[in-house]
């Protein structure tokens, strides 16, 4: 059964009628909004639209429900975006949903991933109250910051109603070079190497096997010659270097998770490059390393999913299984929030 | 045998309970309040943090974790009856791995002495309260400490990745990892902010940062605050983004030339922008950043030219705070929030407070982010004046939460600023707080009587 709500006050109606609900924002991530036997699908599509923006303070406010798409249109008309670049914007998803999965982007790279730049919230808890937590300017640190408890909450502790964001310019110009290493050892290396580099590159991917993306974003001129620097020490470490000419395309297709279609499976694996040698052992389908190596996405089939379970690495399933996180949570901690904000286990995980 | 005799058994010789011993222990830097903690323990290690924590809740004994007792809110002030933990000596960095650009610590760890560790490998620990070379990290997590560089970089939680954290019952729960992605409820970002009322941190791992490769640091002089404010959202305007942006007022200029002559110009307002990235992007910031500047109105520039100078340029702002204590024998510090734009209708306002109340009041501020640092000066000898500085202080503190902002930016609620949390949060919002704190502590005993106002019932 699904019930939608449009407005905060059907939230809070829903939230003391039904027993059981999961909340689905544009629903991207199967694995985590599909109900389970005896649970309400509780959509919030229709929760949508920008509230405040202020681009002078970099600071913006929404109903939950709405998409990242519209957001990113309104932000852009000012130079803005979010720097966590959330993906999956392409096939609809929303605010909530991004931040109750907890996901950035290949751009979280130069500035930071979503929990940096989300400064509030409302949300509706188990017993239908309504709590804010945070603020909506950049800089805050009264009360208890229910915001971060929020984010990857998988809706376990309640429905984000309202959010606030702090957001940036984006760069004016930007580049992208593609470095081909005759090995995974060496392409690792490097990487590891341009991690303690202060080049303030906007993403540095690892594509499986031997293979560096980074892109450069500022002033056009500026850029122009921090490429050539880096080509330069990249054709020093023995890579053969290539500059992407559809820089903005390509990138909107990474974080829309293109390169994992076709796979049942679809996981977010927290890495290092310190890790990759462990996850490169186990039998993963298309995969990326976003951030400098510091997370994983991968497309898999049920034997890489189990494969990742027995080597005890932690996962997120967005798509394709029913039991999306591992581990649970530590229970000592946990359990005693869960049983704070939603005493009637009305919504997922606990 | 009673808890004291438990506890001295627990760890011997590392239980202080003379009065002379801890008379340094009955206040934090916010010395207007004071109190005789029952004891203070100093734990070398986490095992005897967490053997303690259950004594206490076993003999439903409060206690208060304290690092450097820098906190300028009462956060560290003792409560009736009960024990100070001082985690001072529990400060090993136990692991500093550049390659995963990682550091492990205990909390007892001087901010700044991760930095000093981690800058022969290029990097850094970003987040710099002015207290950095005292604070401890302890600290800085329980007040998700700032500095002047949250703008861009963000404040403690966005560089904490893992937390060990003794609960309020004394079990052992591990949050958060070591990568800067994790999947599940960001459960140690939520701690981080909590100023002790969840549990004792007894292991950090932090982020650490590539230093940036240039900085360009510009100091400009107006001939009002107005001014200053104003360049503030013109740079932002002009779609830059520096590292840090401060102004201080008159008073603050004038205390911190006297105590460190940083050969600051006479001016109403000073503002100090820093851009910083890679060189070449640095160079052309900067000349946009030159225009801006001049079309603000600003008299005099300064730009740094080596280092030494750059220093000498924040040498000023990082002594305000102390300098201030030359003006007057006392003073209380603000830390409320304002948005951006209302800057320059917030600092009239409270130089209209000071006129009415008869305290002068100095300003040093995190302009970028909208952190005010009003200083309310005061003399505490004299009968009724540290009433009216509180009594100012908190007309403070209304006029920013009306204005869109927040009570405090980084220096925490503590037990100064627990009052006010009814003009920022709604009662719903404030019993969701204390019924979080009752589930995990259910005997009220971690840093019992912050942050949370008694009256949230009747609101
Ligand atoms: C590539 C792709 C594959 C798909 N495959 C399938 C499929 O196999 N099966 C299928 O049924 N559908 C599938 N869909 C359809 C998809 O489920 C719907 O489009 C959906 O409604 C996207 O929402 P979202 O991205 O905002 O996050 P969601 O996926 O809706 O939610 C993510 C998480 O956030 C939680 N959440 C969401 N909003 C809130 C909130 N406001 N407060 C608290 N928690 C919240 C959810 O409970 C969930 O834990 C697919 C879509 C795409 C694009
Ligand atoms: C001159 C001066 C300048 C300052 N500048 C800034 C600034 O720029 N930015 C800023 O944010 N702050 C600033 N402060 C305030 C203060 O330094 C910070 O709040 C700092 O984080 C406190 O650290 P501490 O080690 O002194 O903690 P303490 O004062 O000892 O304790 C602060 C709080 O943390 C709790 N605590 C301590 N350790 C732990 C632990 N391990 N686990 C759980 N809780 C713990 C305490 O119970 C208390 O609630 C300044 C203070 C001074 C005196």
């Amino acid at each position: 059964m699904e019930v939608r709500a449009s407005t905060l006050r059907e939230v809070v109606e829903a939230v003391r009628t039904y027993p059981r609900l999961r909340p689905k924002g544009g629903g991207t991530k199967p694995a985590l909004s599909a109900p389970r036997a005896g649970e309400v699908s509780l959509s919030l599509g229709g929760l949508s639209g920008i509230l405040e923006y202020a681009p002078e303070e970099f600071v913006f406010t929404a109903w939950a429900g709405t998409p990242i798409a519209e957001v990113e249109e309104a932000l852009k008309a000012h130079g803005q975006y979010l720097p966590f670049h959330p993906p999956l914007r392409a096939q609809g998803a929303t605010l909530g949903g991004t931040v109750a999965a907890g996901l950035s982007g290949p751009l979280r790279h130069r500035y930071g991933g979503l929990r940096d730049f989300l400064l509030g919230v409302r949300f509706v808890d188990g017993e239908g109250r309504v709590v804010r937590g945070g603020g909506k300017v950049v800089k805050n640190a009264a009360g208890f910051p229910f915001h971060r408890l929020l984010v990857g909450s998988l809706g376990a502790f309640g429905i984000l109603v309202e959010l606030s964001f702090k957001v940036f310019p984006f760069p004016r110009a930007t580049r992208t070079l593609r470095a081909t290493l005759p090995s995974r050892e060496s392409a690792l290396a490097l990487l590891e190497r341009l991690r303690l580099l202060p080049l303030e590159l906007l993403a540095l991917d690892l594509v499986p096997p031997a293979t560096l993306e980074a892109r450069l974003g500022g002033f056009p001129q500026s850029v122009a010659a921090r490429l050539e620097g880096l080509k330069a020490l990249l054709a020093q470490e023995g890579a053969q270097t290539e500059v992407l000419e559809e820089d903005e395309a390509y990138w909107e297709g990474v974080r829309d998770l293109r390169f994992l279609e076709g796979s049942p499976i679809w996981v977010k694996v927290p890495a290092k490059p310190q890790k990759v040698a462990q996850l490169e052992a186990l039998p993963l389908g298309p995969r990326r390393y976003l951030d400098g190596g510091e997370v994983l996405y991968a497309g898999l089939d049920g034997e890489g999913l189990e494969a990742l379970r027995r080597a005890g690495l932690p996962h997120l399933v967005l798509k394709g299984a029913e039991d999306p996180l591992y581990p649970p949570p530590p229970e000592a901690f946990f359990a005693k929030l869960k049983e704070a904000l939603d005493p009637k286990g009305r919504f997922p995980l606990g | 045998m009673g808890f004291l005799e438990e506890l001295k058994a627990l760890l011997p010789g590392k239980v202080l309970t003379q009065e002379a011993a801890l008379a340094p222990y009955e206040s934090d830097a916010l010395t207007a309040y004071r109190k005789r903690p029952l004891a203070v323990v100093l734990p070398e290690g986490k095992e005897e943090v967490v053997a303690v924590v259950r004594l206490c809740h076993r003999h439903g004994v409060p206690f208060v974790a304290r690092g450097s007792g820098t906190s300028l809110s009462g956060g560290s002030l003792p409560v009736e009856g009960g024990i100070v933990l001082a985690l001072n000596r529990m400060n090993r960095i136990l692991r500093l791995d550049p390659k995963a650009r990682i550091a492990v610590v205990e909390p007892g760890v001087v901010n700044l002495e991760v930095s000093r560790q981690a800058a022969p490998f290029g990097l850094y620990y970003a987040p710099d309260p002015s207290s950095q070379p005292v604070s401890t990290l302890g600290g800085n997590v329980a007040f998700n400490s700032g500095g002047a560089h949250c703008l861009k970089y963000g404040m403690t939680a966005n560089h904490v990745l893992g937390l060990e954290v003794v609960t309020p019952e004394g079990e052992v729960v591990r949050l958060g990892g070591e990568s800067l992605e994790g999947v599940g409820p960001d459960l140690h970002g939520f701690f981080v902010g909590t100023e002790g009322l969840l549990g004792v941190a007894v292991e950090i791992t932090l982020r650490l940062l590539p230093k940036p490769e240039a900085y360009h640091t510009l100091l400009a002089a107006y001939e009002s605050l107005e001014q200053a404010g104003n360049a503030v959202s013109l740079v932002i305007r002009r779609g830059l983004l520096p590292g840090a942006m401060e102004i201080m007022d008159r008073l603050a200029i004038e205390a911190a030339e006297k105590a460190v002559q940083a050969g600051y110009p006479q001016a109403e307002a000073l503002l100090i922008v820093e851009l910083e990235g890679p060189k070449e992007e640095v160079a052309e910031e900067a000349l946009v950043l030159g225009e801006v500047i001049r079309e603000s109105g600003a008299y005099a520039v300064r730009v740094a030219q080596s280092e030494a100078e750059r220093q000498a340029i924040w040498k000023g702002r990082k002594a305000a705070f102390s300098a201030v204590g030359r003006l007057s024998p006392d003073y209380l510090v603000q830390d409320g929030v304002v948005p951006r734009s209302r800057l320059g209708e917030a600092l009239k306002e409270i130089q209209r407070l000071s006129q009415a109340f008869g305290l002068r009041v100095a300003n040093v501020f995190h302009a970028g982010d909208g952190n005010l640092h009003p200083l309310v000066l005061y003399d505490g000898k004299k009968p009724g004046e540290l009433e009216r500085a509180e009594a100012l202080a908190g007309e403070i503190l209304r006029l920013c939460v009306r204005l869109g902002g927040s009570l405090t930016g980084e220096h925490g609620i503590g037990v100064e600023k627990k009052a006010y949390m009814p003009e920022m949060f709604a009662p719903e919002d404030l019993l969701t707080m204390e019924r979080v704190k009752r589930a995990l502590d259910p005997k009220g005993l971690a840093n019992r009587g912050k942050v949370l106002p008694e009256v949230v019932h009747g609101g």
